[in-house]
């Protein structure tokens, strides 16, 4: 073929496809949107933000692959805020400005999600936010597919409670130092003060971000486990966990006898560890790769091919976990209620997500709350294998509602359960 | 003929095994054990137990492993592809399909793994019978009363014997007339063991214990217990201080020579390190590639690689940068600033932004058990005997050696040095490799107990400028203090005040003691001192 005929192919082809458009879509010229995607690639909190980019962009590829969003083919603008807070915002502001995205996904840490959450309500942006978090906020423009305390740290506590997960009595409340760990403690202390723990059996306990010497820490676990019949639970973030975990199986702290349970540790921070010796010891999720049902294998199928196929590293061992799921569901809720609003303007979009559903990897099919901006999910509670996967030791039956504003925070009760309305929120965020 | 008598005694010896089997498992009971309710399953252990079969162990032992299957009604023990009937022990092959795992829960392996030991309890083999006492503990229920008895009589060492009698008073004191609760209290007194404590803190909670003698017993038994396992915590403290004490040692041991010795303020010094935990990396790598046999022993390899690797690199910089800009601090420190920067983005260009996994050699995972509780971690044990090495070399490389003295000498007066034939150039450029070097091996340490990734040096550049200031600028001796004070000062405060207040307490410190006495700990006197 003569190069002017290809390019006359090609011009015709381009032609077709634009009036295809025109018929699907707003009549759009170029068939492109442009979506950001926010996650650390580097510093402390890589180990658990980068897996979500890849998922991200692998469910982009899906989507492209069957046509696109209304026949709007996804483009995404990946950026690196580098684990550094106030990067974060910055980089909020680069997208939403500069690229002009129509949504974006990312954030892990709270405090990552509070510096940009300023940036999103001014501008008028829209963020999925895919990681289980303390609860304590509801913002018109973010969408939190992860677990509030309700879904996920209050049933691990019961549990550890109840005398199927060893009856503890007293608690070690360990965390990294920032927002999440803070405010999930303050609920967790007043939850287990209802239930009548006295102060003195519960000890609460803080690391810098980084830290890496955790010999101290777990020995003044056993000095007080000593007192009773002690239960730990870890609100550690980032790649502090894998010294922890392995100080842990170095010390010999069993799970039989101090079993620790883990809000941010799932299949991917575990990658790194010995697990033999961790056997036992909990995590609390919506999801677990382990769990059994075709939706999951199907996407766990899909994963381990693009993770191949792109030669991303642990590729040999392509694992899956919750906030990972959380993101594939936050990007289809989000086609969908495109779809729904016919329209990519945020507000549109918004409304449109109210009572959006989703057959999920988790094997219920997910509906994101009528009200208040959050995912109505199942509760997994499982133990650490000795392969790094864990078994279901607990579940709830179904899905369940999430209360952002915990009724074990004083004031709470007045607030409103979705998010304020225009007048108000406009006045509110600026700090 | 023949062949018939051969017939019958197989037929004889089938019948045999199957008649002994039938009475040792009760299917009724595995039943329970694989799939009832956990209530059940806690029963079903206790009663596969007081059996005291020895299939029963391994029934319970392949459960607690996670080797058992089942498929339909069969119960299989599966270790690779090999499958054995956990009731009739019979081999079983080809593997049925439709395998599925059973599950085990913390409840049920506290069980299991105590059932077990106290099945373990009349082994022949004293070690196996001292790790099921240490096992059991304080947590044996009172179904194992009679087979803890049971090995009491038959035990003839007295160490063992000592500890089983521990274990036989822990389980009296829940039941059992007033003397041989008090007699059982008594014994419990000697006990180091933490389990011990949380025994008796449960006779003194409230209405617990109605009898105030037997109170006043258990306290007086609790304060003796007491006041050993604050020992064994005092001991437990000393040691991690002394392990974080080591790890600033190497990280700043270096930096004496380079920035105590030549006066280089080297910001780059994190990223030698940095550069030392990624050779071992790539060292770790090209074993598990090459030769996997021998995985065990890649740090022999890695420790020399990670300080030719760090100290090539050191003296690349001497030679190339640092060597123009000698006598002008501000512009060093800009200058190695600025290579710190480009070391960190090289690597992480290299070897990806996220962090690498450098495994540990067999050997170094576990731990030594000091006292009951307190474990002394082989990869820290392994540390500090390193940094101490590493000392001890250094030491002599300075003190013995001809480079060492000519080291000196520039150090201490650079222009005679020159006059007597020194080539000051030279030497200088060996300094700062030694002191690359010294950090790269720094860097090998610290791969083996944290994380490593293009930011690692960033939090042990800091630490590092701390100890030798604080330790005076120049001596190594100074070094060596600072560094064992400082440690074992964070760790004595983390466990006071928390990890965060403890790492501010020990900033202010420094601030004020270097505001108080400028030239640190062990100030250098003299002549020798350049104005």
């Amino acid at each position: 073929m003569k190069r002017r005929s290809f390019c006359k192919t090609l011009a015709l082809s381009a032609a077709l496809l634009a009036a295809g458009a025109g018929c699907l879509g707003a009549g759009a010229a170029d068939k492109v949107v442009k979506v950001g995607v926010l996650h650390s690639l580097s510093g402390t909190m890589a180990i658990s933000e980068t897996v979500l980019k890849d998922v991200a962009l692998m469910t982009f590829d899906e989507i492209n692959a069957k046509g696109g969003v209304m026949g709007y083919k996804i483009e995404a603008t990946v950026v690196d805020p580098a684990s550094n807070w106030p990067l974060f915002a910055e980089k909020a502001r680069g997208l939403l400005t500069q690229d002009k995205v129509a949504v974006v996904f990312g954030c892990w840490t709270s405090v990552s999600r509070k510096s940009v959450l300023p940036v999103f309500e001014e501008l008028n942006g829209l963020l999925f936010y895919p990681v289980q978090y303390e609860g304590e906020e509801l913002s018109k423009n973010v969408f939190y597919t992860g677990a509030a305390p309700n879904q996920q740290a209050i049933p691990a506590v019961e549990y550890l409670m109840s005398k199927e997960g060893g009856g503890a009595k007293r608690w070690v409340l360990l965390g990294t130092d920032y927002v999440y760990p803070r405010t999930t403690n303050k609920i967790l202390r007043a939850f287990l003060k209802s239930k009548g723990v006295a102060d003195k059996d519960i000890d609460e306990k803080y690391t810098p971000f980084g830290h890496s010497d955790y010999q101290t820490i777990v020995a003044d676990i056993k000095k007080f486990a000593a007192g009773g019949k002690t239960a730990v639970v870890s609100t550690i973030n980032g790649d502090s966990n894998v010294p922890f975990y392995k100080e842990l199986g170095n010390q010999g702290l069993k799970a039989t006898d101090v079993p620790v349970v883990a809000f941010s540790v799932g299949e991917e921070e575990l990658r790194g560890v010995d697990t033999k010796p961790l056997v036992g010891h909990l995590a609390a999720w919506n999801y677990f790769m382990s769990l059994k049902n075709p939706v999951n294998d199907a996407w766990k199928k899909q994963w381990t091919a693009y993770a191949k196929a792109k030669k991303l590293p642990g590729a040999d061992k392509p694992l899956t976990n919750d906030p990972m799921e959380a993101t594939y569901i936050g990007i289809h809720m989000w086609k969908q209620a495109v779809e729904k609003a016919k329209s990519f303007d945020a507000d549109k979009v918004i409304a449109a997500m109210a009572g959006q559903s989703f057959a999920a990897p988790d094997g219920f099919t997910i509906k994101m709350d009528e009200k208040n901006h959050h995912l109505h999910k199942p509760v997994f509670i499982g133990e650490v294998k000795a392969d790094g996967q864990f078994n279901v030791v607990w579940k709830t039956k179904g899905p369940i509602r999430a209360q952002p504003w915990s009724p074990f925070i004083a004031g709470n009760d007045k607030k409103k359960d979705e998010p304020e309305t225009a007048a108000p929120a406009a006045a509110a965020p600026k700090k | 003929m023949i062949r018939r008598i051969f017939l019958s005694a197989a037929f004889a010896f089938t019948s045999f095994l199957f008649t002994s089997l039938a009475h040792a498992l009760d299917p009724a009971t595995v039943a329970k054990l694989i799939s009832g309710e956990s209530d059940d399953q806690v029963a079903a252990v206790a009663a596969l137990v007081a059996s005291g079969d020895e299939r029963a162990i391994v029934l319970l032992q392949a459960l607690s492993d996670g080797n058992v299957q089942v498929a339909g009604r069969q119960v299989l023990i599966v270790k690779g592809d090999a499958a054995v009937n956990a009731m009739t022990g019979a081999r079983v092959s080809p593997l049925p399909g439709g395998l599925e795992d059973v599950g085990v829960n913390n409840r049920l392996r506290r069980e299991l793994e105590s059932g077990i030991a106290a099945l373990q309890l009349i082994s022949s083999d004293r070690a196996t019978r001292l790790a099921a006492i240490k096992e059991l503990g304080a947590n044996a229920n009172d179904a194992m009363l009679p087979l803890v008895s049971k090995a009491l009589a038959k035990e003839t060492d007295p160490d063992i014997k000592a500890q089983l009698e521990m274990i036989a008073a822990a389980m009296e004191l829940k039941g059992g007339t007033k003397e041989s609760r008090i007699a059982a209290l008594k014994k419990l007194a000697a006990s180091n063991n933490p389990n011990t404590k949380t025994l008796l803190l449960g006779v003194l909670e409230k209405g617990a214990e109605a009898d105030e003698d037997v109170r006043r017993t258990a306290e007086t038994s609790l304060r003796s217990v007491e006041g050993r396992l604050a020992w064994a915590s005092r001991a437990g403290l000393l040691f991690s201080g002394i392990s974080l004490g080591s790890i600033l040692l190497l990280a700043a041991l270096g930096l004496a020579i380079t920035y105590g010795l030549m006066g280089v303020i080297n910001m780059a010094h994190g990223e030698l390190i940095m550069i030392g935990a990624y050779t071992t990396y790539v060292v770790q790598n090209l074993f598990r590639a090459y030769a996997p046999g021998a995985f065990d022993w890649y740090l022999a390899l890695a420790v020399p690689a990670s300080f030719a690797v760090a100290g090539a690199v050191g003296m690349v910089l001497e030679r190339s940068v640092i060597r123009w800009l000698y006598g002008r601090p501000l512009e060093t420190l800009l200058a190695t600033w600025g290579i710190s920067l480009m070391l960190i983005q090289g690597v992480r260009t290299l070897f990806g932004a996220q962090n690498v996994q450098v495994e540990n050699p067999a050997f170094m995972s576990g731990g030594i058990e000091i006292f009951t509780g307190v474990v002394f971690p082989y990869s820290r044990i392994v540390i500090i005997a390193f940094a101490a090495t590493v000392l001890v070399g250094m030491a002599v490389l300075l003190n013995r050696t001809r480079l060492g003295l000519f080291v000196r000498a520039v150090t201490q007066n650079r222009k005679m040095a020159a006059c007597v034939g020194v080539r000051t150039a030279r030497v200088d450029t060996w300094a700062f490799g030694l002191g690359s070097g010294l950090a790269g091996l720094a860097g090998c340490a610290l791969s083996q107990i944290g994380n490593v990734g293009p930011d690692l040096g960033q939090s042990y550049i800091v630490d590092s400028f701390l100890v030798v200031v604080f330790g005076g600028v120049g001596q190594l001796v100074g070094t060596v203090y600072a560094a064992l004070g400082l440690g074992l000062a964070n760790k004595l405060l983390e466990s006071w005040a928390g990890a965060v207040l403890a790492k501010i307490a020990v900033l202010v410190f420094i601030v004020i003691f270097i505001q108080k006495k400028p030239s640190g700990l062990f100030a250098l006197k003299g002549r020798a001192v350049e104005s």
